[in-house]
């Protein structure tokens, strides 16, 4: 008895021993490689390709601080996380830096004891459901079954909707999109529901896209960012900045393409400090002056890695939206980089 | 001559404490004592350092904050409104659901099993032997997947039932097996059914007063009386009778396709007829093999004894065989029901929501509670596993060799 309470014990005591130590840049460079969590698969965020090598939307958030930080965009070791264990996973220092589509809301920020360094992706929650359902609205959806994955924002807000609008659910409780899209597909829920990029992205993988309709209904605001441990802000300010650098890249015209030559100077002061020929935002980060050059030159601005992973060139083809930049209408907002 | 001198008496020396044996083992307990003490402060002060980096407190009252989320398998009254200390209980109800079905249903297939792997027919017993076999060398959590996966995959979807679906329901339109689950037809306890209930109740009582009678009759007269008829006949005439005379109070509430889904009846979800079926087939493979040892451990000599005072095989194996057999068969029984109750936590591969689901999954995530929770989680099912073992005990003393 007494030895079953000492090794439960044991266990717990070394899950909270792997809590990190302050210093998450130290490190990051001398393991050479950024530790940085993922989604388990959803198409365009987070996905290995045919190779194995893993790309997206999210994962170029990993691989523009791994630039940022280490020179090398490929230094990065991806941990694919479940929504359940993803918090646990950056808490106990298993991992870095967490982007994975995930929400930032205050208790998770304040009570969760993460730090949210943005806004990567501003999204709401959304229905998908078989077109031949004839379903034309979310609230027409009672005594409907709902597959959900557990330990999301988007669990609670499914609740308190249908709670709200006074309509009953049976939810089917999944642990990854991969597991959805299989229990969707099969009919053994009438309807998915998460992020509406997500539903985007989980659709343009069906045999018969068409067959499927998104439901007209947002019902929350989800805007998803990249985050770190609580309690230490230089490390906190890096993935920020890195962030924000990507965004106002997109803004100040930087593109993968003309980085090389921008960085020699231009007349635009802005560019030149973010690009290191001007001041020394590099240094006060602890970072090398041409950090932003290193982001840019291998992962491309906001816009192109939007492009890339699903703009609606790709057949995942998000709009920019919301996540256009505030010049265009859109939300998208650096702080100067001064 | 020499007188025997006495021999000196020794002071005490420290290197007593090791080589001496009445003082050794004092001095190992000791040590392993501090030991485990010093172990043991060095694993709360890492916890609570590790707490404060993080910049986290102890605390467990996020057990009575509103849990926020839904739960479809409830077996006490919840709602996303209720807290999340009730959202862990109806996880814990859940896991006893399908620990206590699991049990029993693991129990029948053993015994089944384990018989019939004895039988001198060929065929029989090497199928009993590929079932065993083969669900006991397979991890459970493939067992509990793939079972999943036939209930979601093959079995038609509730719109099927609809006029020119291709599918119907069984037994006189009350069962419908769709691939969210299996629809039942549910009692409904209308008045008088309290009434109808005691005479059950009663009746269940008379049998076993009877069964006492008789046996104490034939203990002093040697006569036999009918005992398993009159059982048969105390256990239902008496219900049915009532059950007339109340006016039928107890009916029958079938699953009607409404909407999406289902509605009424008792709907068995995919999640959970999963999980009991495959914790109940691994499980029976393993008491198959305990039934089987126990059954086998019997000397053949009893048999062949109980043969020669006349008694026929039933009777030797009722009387004779498995009073024998239970004293081995009982303790290593007792480890399969609490490894069933544990591996009940694979729930998490096809979204049961079991208390590893509620507490140990979603709370723990929602909160951000890891070690209150998985310090409940554990008690929980330390507790659980004590209690089933404390109950199988009391069975085990009465069944054991009694050495007077």
């Amino acid at each position: 008895m007494k030895k079953t309470v000492l090794f439960g014990a044991m266990a717990v005591a070394g899950l909270a021993a792997g809590a990190a130590s302050a210093a998450t840049l130290d490190d990051v460079r001398a393991a050479g490689t950024l530790r940085c969590g993922v989604s388990t698969g959803l198409p365009g965020f987070a996905a290995p390709d045919a190779n194995g090598v893993w790309e997206g939307f999210d994962v170029a958030v990993c691989r523009a601080v791994a630039a940022a930080v280490l020179g090398d965009a490929n230094a990065v070791d991806f941990s694919p996380l479940t929504t359940q264990v993803r918090f646990t996973a950056l808490a106990s220092g298993e991992i870095d830096l967490l982007a994975r589509n995930t929400t930032w809301t205050f208790s998770r920020d304040v009570d969760l004891k993460n730090e949210f360094v943005g806004v990567n992706y501003y999204d709401g929650q959304g229905f998908m459901a078989r077109r031949d359902l004839g379903v034309t609205s979310a609230k027409e959806l009672d005594g409907a079954t709902v597959c959900i994955q557990t330990g999301t924002t988007t669990e609670l807000n499914l609740a308190d909707f249908f709670r709200t609008n006074n309509i009953s659910y049976e939810p089917v409780p999944i642990e990854t999109n991969a597991e959805a899209q299989q229990q969707y597909l099969a009919g053994a829920c009438d309807v998915y529901t998460t992020d509406a990029s997500g539903l985007a992205a989980t659709r343009a993988t069906f045999e018969n896209p068409g067959d499927h309709v998104i439901l007209p209904e947002i019902i929350s605001k989800e805007p998803l960012g990249p985050l770190v441990r609580h309690g230490d802000q230089d490390w906190g300010d890096i993935v920020r900045w890195t962030l924000n650098g990507l965004i106002a890249a997109e803004e100040l015209g930087i593109t993968s393409a003309n980085v090389a030559e921008l960085a020699a100077g231009t007349n635009n002061p802005e560019i030149n400090r973010m690009l290191g020929s001007e001041g020394e935002l590099g240094a006060m980060l602890g970072l090398d002056a041409d950090w932003l050059v290193n982001v840019i030159g291998s992962v491309g601005n906001y816009g192109e890695i939007f492009e890339a992973n699903i703009g609606e060139s790709t057949p995942i083809g998000l709009a920019r939206g919301l996540n256009a930049q505030w010049t265009d209408g859109g939300l998208l907002y650096s702080p100067p980089f001064r | 001559m020499t007188m025997p001198s006495e021999a000196p008496k020794e002071a005490f020396r420290l290197s007593q404490l090791i080589y001496d044996t009445r003082y050794r083992s004092m001095t190992i307990q000791i040590f392993a004592m501090v030991a485990l003490m010093l172990m043991l402060s060095w694993l709360i002060s890492n916890t609570i350092q590790n707490l404060q980096a993080l910049g986290k407190d102890f605390d467990f009252g996020f057990l009575s904050q509103p849990a926020g989320y839904d739960i479809n398998q409830r077996l006490v009254e919840y709602s996303s409104q209720s807290t999340h200390g009730r959202a862990a209980l109806v996880g814990i109800l859940n896991t006893i659901l399908v620990a206590f079905m699991g049990c029993a249903l693991a129990t029948v297939v053993g015994v089944f099993v384990g018989v019939l792997r004895l039988s001198k027919n060929w065929i029989v017993s090497r199928l009993m032997a590929v079932y065993v076999e083969g669900f006991r060398n397979v991890p459970l959590l493939l067992w509990i997947i793939a079972i999943f996966a036939v209930m979601s995959e093959s079995m038609p979807q509730p719109r099927a039932f609809r006029e020119g679906g291709g599918a119907s329901m069984l037994f006189g339109e009350s069962v419908a097996v769709t691939n969210r689950g299996v629809y039942i037809p549910a009692p409904v306890w209308g008045a008088g059914s309290s009434i109808l209930i005691a005479v059950f109740v009663l009746s269940i009582i008379a049998i076993i007063a009877f069964r006492r009678y008789a046996a104490k009759r034939q203990e002093a007269t040697g006569d036999i009386l009918p005992v398993f008829w009159i059982s048969v006949g105390l256990f239902f005439i008496p219900s049915v009778l009532f059950y007339f005379i109340l006016g039928r109070p107890v009916s029958l509430e079938y699953p009607e396709l409404g909407g999406f889904n289902f509605g009424g009846g008792i709907h068995l979800r995919n999640s959970l007829i999963a999980l009991w079926l495959a914790l109940s087939l691994y499980t029976g493979a393993f008491i198959a093999e305990i039934v089987r040892a126990g059954i086998l451990a019997v000397s053949k000599g009893q048999t062949e004894a109980a043969f020669a005072l006349g008694l026929r095989p039933n009777r030797t194996m009722s009387l004779i065989i498995l009073p024998q057999a239970l004293r081995v068969i009982i303790p290593p029984l007792i480890s399969q029901y609490l490894n069933l109750t544990k591996n009940s936590s694979l729930a998490i591969a096809v979204g049961y929501m079991d208390v590893r689901s509620t507490l140990g999954g979603i709370t723990i995530n929602q909160t951000g509670r890891e070690l209150e929770g998985m310090l409940l989680l554990g008690l929980f099912y330390l507790l659980l596993s004590l209690f089933i073992s404390w109950v199988m005990n009391i069975y085990n003393n009465s069944k054991k060799l009694k050495e007077r």
